[in-house]
């Protein structure tokens, strides 16, 4: 019954949207970490989506292939008086934009929402079906 | 004479099942709606509809088109045809054609997807409302009068 693989497919997309909201939470917590435990500044980290659908299917759930790191250089921030700071006074600090990361979560938080709305439908959907002809 | 109750409710089921079908379909888009690169599927329902009843009419009439033919390993089995897929022989799935693709190549406008699966999930309900109705009615009258 094809209902049933929507919980499949709905459900899967809950773990990804959630796991995005986990990254983009770490992102903004740790937005001004300037040192982390390899003595480097916190680098933003991105989650990667990718269709998971059954051999010789088109459609599917979604799978989180992995945790990348952003590339982009450290932000620079001048303050002299801390004992981070290099020769000229500059302190690496973290490269999270945290508008970025807020903008992130909303977008997961309302893609969780949507998902949700679709397990509740296909639920009473589901149900309504095992009452046929009562 | 089973077999005709089969087939007068043979439309409904296969709406029913092409119904779900669309469903799931519907809600990968939505699941995948941040996916990079993930096209829109969805399909014809009136002419996946058609297809399903009339494949459905060829297996009962013992056709040949259509559907896995059912193994007979004993000489009282009755030869058939079964439909292979949920909805008798697979659906082409199409694609959609994006208003407003985004960068990253996914073309799932979220908008038409919740509307589209607002209208299917009504469509099963009505459904499911007229095979019930359905099957009532012929309970009703198998029913020795009172």
């Amino acid at each position: 019954m094809a209902v049933n693989s929507i919980f499949g497919i709905a459900g899967s997309a809950l773990t990804a949207q959630s796991a995005r909201m986990n990254v983009a939470a770490s992102n903004m917590a740790n937005a001004n970490s300037v040192a982390g435990p390899d003595g480097q500044p916190y680098r933003g980290k991105e989650v990667q989506f990718q269709l998971l659908a059954a051999p010789g299917s088109e459609i599917g759930g979604v799978a989180v292939t992995g945790v990348t790191e952003n590339p982009a250089p450290f932000r620079r921030e001048y303050r002299p008086d801390s004992p981070l700071a290099d020769d000229q006074g500059y302190v690496k600090m973290p490269n999270v934009n945290p508008t970025d990361e807020m903008v992130n979560m909303i977008s997961a938080a309302r893609s969780y929402e949507a998902n949700i709305n679709v397990l509740n439908t296909a639920k009473n959907l589901a149900l309504r079906t095992l009452t046929l002809g009562e | 004479m089973i077999d005709r109750l089969t087939e007068s409710l043979n439309f409904y089921s296969q709406a029913l099942n092409l119904r779900a079908e669309r469903q799931k379909v519907l809600a990968s888009n939505i699941a995948n709606s941040d996916t990079p690169g993930y096209k829109a599927r969805d399909f014809d329902f009136a002419s996946a509809l058609h297809a399903a009843v009339d494949g459905q009419h060829a297996a009962t009439q013992g056709g040949l088109q259509g559907g896995l033919p059912l193994a007979t390993t004993e000489p009282g089995h009755i030869a058939g045809r079964g439909p292979a897929s949920p909805a008798a022989g697979g659906i082409d799935l199409a694609y959609r054609n994006p208003m407003q693709p985004s960068l990253d190549g996914n073309t799932v406008d979220m908008n038409v997807e919740r509307v589209q699966f607002m209208d299917n999930a009504v469509h099963y309900r009505a459904d499911l409302q007229i095979l019930g109705s359905q099957i009532k009615g012929l309970k009703s009258a198998m029913e020795p009068p009172r």
